[in-house]
């Protein structure tokens, strides 16, 4: 086993996802540590771009593990690929993103290799030599700290948000290295018929430092208007409570909670959302926390940094413009 | 490295078509709504006097289960590991339309991590007929989201994960099912025997009936131990687990924020003067 901190790398369109580059920070201060080196493994269609650019954001090795089967993800063709390649050279830790692809490679390639895992990390480090993640558990009720025992990798698989992005230093550069693959169309079993893109005005929740969210306090499916106006004018991303999802206002793909995503913004804003249990478990870990409501009583508003207690149909139109404003003054 | 076998194991499964054998995965977990009493020597939590129920992807999972008999014909057997007490989240499945339900239960199993679980259950499943095998995307206990894929791996069988559609075809040999990815979704198909597991957009689980209750009651829960699953406590128990949970603690406390009551121009000013100087993200 050497010392090495691997991430594996999730792009599209040529560019590194915001998720995988705070793993490269995550992988920075792991490396030190245990004076390994930061390998970043990139499977794909074609990989050149990305693997370019990943030295500047703290790589040290790139490996380019290009394929045509590989152009998409399939949980076959990519469990394949890494097992062979954390079999072939194990490093001491495989860092993934909390995405819909790590949370379904991960587990499987620990499983296939027989390794320690860690799934939802929001911190990984060492403590007296021993690799130690910390993860929220019980509706983020308790935070659990997991000891990994000495197995060759030890997967974590951190939440998105936990890292801040490693500032780009062009100057410095990484040895790109290409990973030969052998890849039989046969061995993928579950394939990829088609991937629907959804477009939005307002960028992805998970790649967002501002969340405009909304509860049952929105009336209705109309009303998160006021939620993408404020969100564009922010630069942030929309999501909502539960109830918003359950009575079809929006797509469940919005919902942040027990049962949705867990998100860590640095302004999380709740309009009309009561704050239970289940929707705290998803973004209790938010950095700021700013709440509006009408119910002097709600949880969240105690929860908060700043509770607003008033009408959100008023604020919001309000809240809009004054940000547009100072966004637009010099 | 497989785990040493005692006995010999079974002929891998093959399926038959049209009939669908289901099995559906299912954990006993603290209600989410209740609150939790961490151990003080922070070991784990205290399950004493705790609501447990099941948990709640693994009623989507049920629901899955129950429709595709509905569609095919076939069984839908239930499986868990855990305590005696976890009989109740089976019969609560039972109660929901399940043909059957086992129980792995063995003190030796304590301490097991969600490899070693995934283990336990693929050693029971084989010797079972399966089509499909439907777990929870995750528990709301612990959060994982590692049995499922493992289980695909120990059982050599392709795998969907956090499906939200689901549609199999009319011999019941394969399926096609939606994934939710980043800004899409993935269309995919996957041929049976396959594992997957479930999001809770895919369906809304049905209540038991008052007879199906009465009738989940008088069902026979197998119980079986390791050793009947041809392991032992030494592949599967807490020494051979990989990751060991050092400890559990309280989230810190947020500090204490403020809370303004009244005129909306002074809000709006505050939520900017916040965004601006506190949260520097204006």
């Amino acid at each position: 086993m050497s010392h090495d901190v691997w991430v594996v790398v999730e792009h599209q369109d040529g560019l590194a996802k915001k998720i995988s580059l705070e793993l490269l920070g995550c992988a920075r201060a792991l490396a030190a540590a245990w004076s390994g080196k930061v390998v970043a493994f990139v499977p794909g269609g074609s990989t050149s771009q990305v693997a370019a650019a990943l030295g500047a954001r703290g790589a040290d090795m790139v490996f380019a593990a290009e394929h045509p089967l590989l152009q998409r993800y399939t949980t076959d063709g990519y469990a394949t690929v890494l097992t062979e390649a954390l079999r072939a050279d194990p490093p001491a830790v495989a860092l993934f993103g909390a995405t819909s692809q790590g949370r379904d490679l991960a587990p499987r390639v620990a499983a296939r290799l027989g390794v320690g895992i860690v799934t939802d990390c929001t911190s990984v480090g060492v403590q007296d030599g021993t690799l130690v993640a910390t993860r929220p558990m019980y509706t983020r009720k308790a935070i659990g700290t997991i000891r990994f025992k000495e197995t060759a990798p030890r997967i974590a698989v951190v939440l998105p948000a936990m890292y801040p992005l490693p500032p780009e230093q062009p100057q410095r550069k990484a040895e790109i290295r290409s990973w030969p693959v052998q890849l039989d169309a046969r061995a993928i079993r579950t394939t990829v018929r088609e991937v629907k893109t959804i477009q939005r005005e307002t960028i992805p929740l998970i790649d967002a430092d501002i969340i405009v969210s909304g509860g049952r306090g929105m009336k209705g499916p109309e009303n998160f208007a006021l939620l993408d106006a404020l969100a564009r004018a922010l630069g942030g991303a929309v999501g909502s409570s539960r109830p918003p999802v359950d009575s079809g206002w929006v797509p469940h793909d919005y919902e942040i909670g027990q049962t949705g995503k867990t998100v860590s913004p640095q302004v999380y804003l709740a309009c009309g959302i009561s704050g239970a249990p289940q929707h705290l478990a998803g973004m209790s870990g938010s950095k700021h926390i700013i709440a509006i409501n009408k119910d002097p009583n709600a949880p969240l508003l105690q929860l908060a940094d700043l509770g607003i207690v008033g009408d959100l149909f008023q604020i919001l139109p309000k809240l809009t413009d004054a940000v547009k404003r100072v966004k637009s003054s010099p | 490295m497989p785990p040493p076998r005692t006995g010999r194991p079974p002929e891998p499964w093959a399926p038959q078509g049209e009939r669908v054998n289901i099995i559906v995965c299912v954990k006993q977990v603290p209600d989410t709504e209740a609150p939790i009493r961490i151990k003080t020597d922070g070991s784990g939590i205290d399950e004493t006097a705790l609501n447990l129920v099941m948990n709640y992807y693994d009623e989507h999972a049920t629901e899955a289960g129950l429709r595709l008999r509905e569609q095919f014909g076939g069984s839908v057997t239930l499986l868990s590991v855990g305590h005696e007490r976890a009989k109740e989240a089976l019969r609560t499945g039972l109660a929901m339309g399940a043909d059957e339900a086992i129980l792995i239960s063995d003190s030796a199993a304590e301490g097991v991590d969600h490899l070693g679980l995934a283990r336990v259950l693929a050693e029971v499943i084989r010797s079972l007929p399966h089509d499909v095998v439907i777990c929870g995307k995750i528990s709301t206990d612990d959060n994982a989201g590692i049995v499922g894929p493992a289980l695909a791996e120990y059982l050599n069988l392709p795998q969907a994960t956090a499906i939200a559609h689901l549609e199999v075809d009319a011999m019941g040999t394969s399926a096609v099912v939606h994934r939710e990815v980043e800004g899409g979704v993935e269309v995919l198909q996957v041929p049976f025997p396959a594992v997957l597991t479930v999001e809770r957009s895919l369906n809304e689980p049905r209540y038991p009936s008052l007879p199906g209750i009465m009738k989940a009651k008088r069902k026979e829960i197998k119980t079986l131990n390791l050793a009947a699953a041809r392991l032992t406590p030494s592949t599967v128990g807490a020494a051979a687990s990989r990751t060991v949970l050092a400890s559990l603690s309280t989230p810190p406390k947020r500090k204490a924020g403020r809370i303004l009551d009244g005129d909306m121009d002074q809000a709006v000013a505050a939520i900017v003067a916040f965004l601006k100087d506190e949260a520097k993200v204006l």
